[in-house]
């Protein structure tokens, strides 16, 4: 049994999966349920001063008949009074002193405000602040949530106003509504943050009804932009968390946000260098009794490799995310297809054929049989065939050893440079 | 096909003749399209005697594009609705798909039948007959391969007009396949698809008795023979005539014409023949509240010709099979009524020529069967009268045609469906006879155009 405590930037909590500041961390209630199933850890949601939401708020893209691929919510932060939830806060935390309970908090950019709400819900015993400064829809309309995480100095300077009065650690939550998410991340550190989060929701219309042509969701025939999350999110979440990571100037833990939905996608996110990882679309989805296979997947994972504690695997896939410049130009993959596991469905020829590199050969053997052969030196590696393939194992993406030693673009450019130096001066 | 189960039999007999499989529900529809991998160059296409787009048709289900869907079918299909019921899919689209090699192969014939079923309940019709050229086909017969023709030939511009002998067109579609798998409602649906493309049936028109072959030979441009099989013939034993002996055919089209009635209740039957007839006919005597129904057959099930899903629905409604059995003397009272079949026991010889092993009775091995029905289901006639009135060349009765263009001896004279099946040659599929009525379709189109008479 693998250690699977965490402790982030000072917060302990008895595994990585915590609940993101959203629905399922309205009220004590659902909190406390969901540290019965086995949360570790739930990130209130988000406090300030009282809003008032729409009906409906929600819309999910569908995928090939899946229901859930993508998820677009446009309700605000929490709607209850403050001393509820402060209330609410203190009994749970009072009922599980072990589990991470962190409020999310957002109030104007005014510094008076930022005291004021820290040291009111310091008080009732929260673990840590997270500082909402993602939410992209209604409150930034109000300049607080992703308009304020969006200007590098209101990231800086509100941070450093939460920290002027916190005892706790301060996790800033950023916003991936910007064109490159290290430079809000760097100015959060700037500002005094303890860790970082990651990502809060992207700005998305979910569709358009084909027959009412109003949007999806509408507020009696209006629409306005929402958060999107879920699955389809995740590679684009992981991309920024992977950018943080490995940003020597972010040196804060980062607790990974968007998509995750079972333990291999939170071992990725820990790889790629989140200490923890926040949950909430899976957890709508499907209840809060989805961490059990989070909590088993992962303990198994981890004692399969060998691994003591979900520690020893923060961030160990970091040093092999570089930059494009930095890859090996003579490293070459070919596509192998297996023809006694291909089932010919002939979806990597076509694939291949419009829309790559054609060279996947539809042909016929003496006895008839159809199969499919790829034309090695044609092949650019590119994977679309193997991406495509229904089949496992059909199709493997194999080495082949090169004769030239490794070169990357930026190899080449410098040496191209120095032949160019060396020219000049002779 | 799989989908039907046998077995559920209940005391009220109407019910018995209701259609088994009630369809997909949308959300299975959508699930099993989206399993689908879109196959390219399909091999269920190849499968498939019609050509059926198969992946567009089910991508096309997926999207909620049921209009698209059910149009690619029935654009190479013209009884595609029927055939979404008939076909032996395992043998065809379903047993060449890919996934039989990996999990399991899509249920085609399902999603077949969820779009046009689709297609059934709308009211728009989802083709236009093509600008009229001048040119007139009559079509004896209107079953599948009938129907087929008329539909490509009204979509070309012809004046078609189909002479049926029966009270309703639809052929063995509307007649000869028990209502359990094929409601009468569906080939109804097909013909009036074909009526309303403009395309004349005249039902209750023998041709040979109500009209002559000459005269349509000359009222005609061109003429087709679609004329199908006709009843099964005799055992030639003694006691064919007695009462309770029936035909398969005729047993069969009684229950397609009127309510169930309750001569079969509490009697024992046999039915000679092991071909999908036989199944029919053995398992529409269940459903009529026979007590017991056995199959009697002088080979073995090796050797029968009903596919395995048709036994299988056999078993599962009770039916009991006796092999190498072939029967010698009906026996009957004093009121001419059935009361024994009396049967001698077989053995398979060594193969002959053709192939295939010949049954030989053992000696002394008589036996007789306490049954009170005898049906008779040993294949289906040629209507040979009627090819000769045509004065088309004929093998055994099965007309003879040039295997691509279906053209006779004839030059004005196609024939397709099951008049041209038989002596080792052809299928008598109801998806193949659609296939013909197209390739006769397209092949009078060709004369036409190679002599310029029509644009």
């Amino acid at each position: 049994m693998a250690d699977l405590r965490i402790n982030l930037a000072g917060i302990k909590s008895p595994n990585p999966f915590w609940l993101a500041s959203a629905p399922p961390t309205n009220s004590g209630y659902q909190v406390q349920r969901a540290f019965e199933a086995g949360w570790g850890g739930a990130v209130w949601k988000t406090l300030g001063d009282p809003i008032i939401n729409t009906t409906s708020r929600f819309a999910a893209a569908s995928f090939n008949g899946k229901k859930v691929a993508g998820f677009n919510n446009i309700e605000l932060i929490t709607d209850r009074p403050l001393e509820v939830n402060l209330k609410e806060i203190y009994e749970t935390k009072k009922r599980f002193p072990d589990h991470a309970i962190i409020a999310s908090i957002m109030v104007e950019p005014k510094q008076e405000k930022w005291h004021e709400i820290v040291k009111r819900v310091e008080d009732v015993g929260v673990d840590g602040f997270e500082l909402n400064f993602g939410c992209p829809h209604g409150m930034a309309e109000r300049g607080m949530g992703a308009a304020s995480g969006q200007v590098p100095e209101l990231v800086e300077k509100q941070t450093y106003w939460a920290k002027e009065v916190a005892k706790t650690p301060v996790i800033v939550k950023l916003t991936p509504n910007i064109t490159d998410i290290t430079v809000t991340a760097e100015a959060a550190v700037r500002g005094g943050a303890d860790a970082v989060s990651m990502i809060n929701t992207i700005n998305s219309l979910m569709g358009v009804d084909l027959d009412s042509w109003n949007t999806v969701p509408n507020v009696a025939g209006k629409g306005a932009h929402g958060g999107y999350c879920g699955p389809a999110v995740k590679p684009i979440a992981l991309n920024m968390v992977g950018e943080c990571a490995r940003n020597p100037l972010i040196n804060v833990p980062i607790s990974g946000i968007g998509g995750i939905s079972n333990w291999k996608d939170a071992a990725e996110f820990i790889l790629m260098g989140s200490t923890g990882v926040q949950v909430c679309t899976a957890a709508m989805h499907h209840g809060f009794s989805i961490v059990e296979d989070m909590i088993d997947g992962l303990n198994n994972y981890l004692d399969e490799k060998g691994i003591v504690s979900v520690m020893d695997l923060v961030g160990k896939s970091v040093p092999k995310y570089s930059n494009w410049g930095d890859l090996d130009l003579n490293h070459k993959v070919v596509a192998r297809i297996n023809n006694d596991t291909c089932i010919n469905c002939n979806k990597c020829h076509i694939s291949c054929e419009d829309t790559s590199h054609q060279c996947i050969e539809m042909l016929v053997d003496a006895n008839g049989k159809s199969y499919l052969k790829v034309r090695e030196e044609d092949c650019v590696g590119c994977n679309l065939c193997s991406i495509v393939c229904p089949v496992d194992g059909a199709i493997d993406m194999v080495e082949i050893k090169q004769a030239l030693p490794s070169m990357t673009w930026n190899q080449r450019q410098s040496r191209i440079a120095s032949f160019m130096t060396e020219k000049v001066a002779k | 096909m799989s989908t039907i189960i046998g077995g559920r039999i209940s005391s009220n007999l109407t019910e018995n003749f209701e259609e088994i499989y009630k369809g997909l529900t949308r959300s299975e529809a959508i699930e099993e399209a989206n399993r689908c991998l879109y196959c390219y160059d399909a091999p269920c296409i190849k499968a498939c005697p019609t050509s059926i787009q198969i992946p567009n048709f089910i991508k096309k289900i997926a999207t909620d594009n049921l209009k698209g869907s059910a149009k690619t079918i029935l654009e190479s299909n013209p009884v595609g609705a029927s055939c979404a019921r008939v076909c032996p899919t395992e043998e065809l689209c379903e047993g060449a798909c890919v996934l039989n090699h990996d999990t399991k192969p899509i249920s085609i014939g399902n999603l077949q039948r969820y779009a046009t079923d689709w297609a059934m309940k709308q009211k728009a019709p989802l083709f236009k007959a093509g600008e009229r050229n001048g040119k007139t086909v009559a079509i004896i017969g209107s079953g599948p391969a009938g129907l087929s023709a008329a539909r490509e030939l009204s979509l070309l511009g012809y004046q078609v007009t189909i002479f049926e002998a029966q009270k309703e067109a639809g052929g063995l579609d509307r007649y000869g396949i028990v209502s359990f798998r094929l409601p009468k409602e569906v080939v109804q649906w097909e013909v009036q698809q074909v009526e309303q493309l403009g395309v004349e049936i005249k039902t209750n028109i023998t041709v040979g008795v109500d009209i002559t072959a000459e005269e349509i030979i000359n009222r005609f441009d061109r003429v087709i023979l679609a004329i199908g099989m006709g009843k099964v013939p005799n055992l030639g034993i003694e006691g064919e005539a007695l009462k309770g002996v029936y035909d398969a055919i005729e047993f069969v089209k009684k229950t397609k014409i009127e309510a169930p009635t309750d001569e079969l209740i509490g009697k024992n039957v046999a039915v000679i023949g092991a071909g999908n007839t036989a199944i029919d006919a053995a398992t529409t005597a269940v459903r009529l509240g026979a007590a017991n129904v056995q199959i009697i057959y002088r080979r073995t099930k090796n050797e029968m010709t009903a596919y395995q899903f048709e036994y299988d629905f056999a078993k599962q409604d009770g039916v009991e099979f006796k092999w190498l059995t072939a029967p010698t003397q009906i026996i009957g009272d004093e009121h001419n009524e059935v009361v024994g079949l009396q049967c001698v026991k077989m053995v398979l010889q060594e193969s002959d020529a053709d192939g295939r092993q010949k049954p030989v009775p053992i000696q002394d091995s008589e036996m007789i069967l306490d049954v009170d029905v005898v049906i008779k289901a040993i294949g289906q006639s040629k209507y040979t009268k009627l090819v000769e009135a045509f004065g088309l060349n004929h093998t055994k009765g099965v007309v003879d045609v040039d295997s691509r263009t279906y053209q006779t001896s004839q030059e004005k004279i196609y024939a397709c469906g099951d008049c041209i099946f038989g002596n080792g040659q052809g299928e008598a599929m109801v998806v193949t006879a659609a296939q013909q009525g197209k390739d006769v379709a397209k092949a009078i189109h060709h004369t036409f155009m190679l002599q310029s008479e029509i644009a």
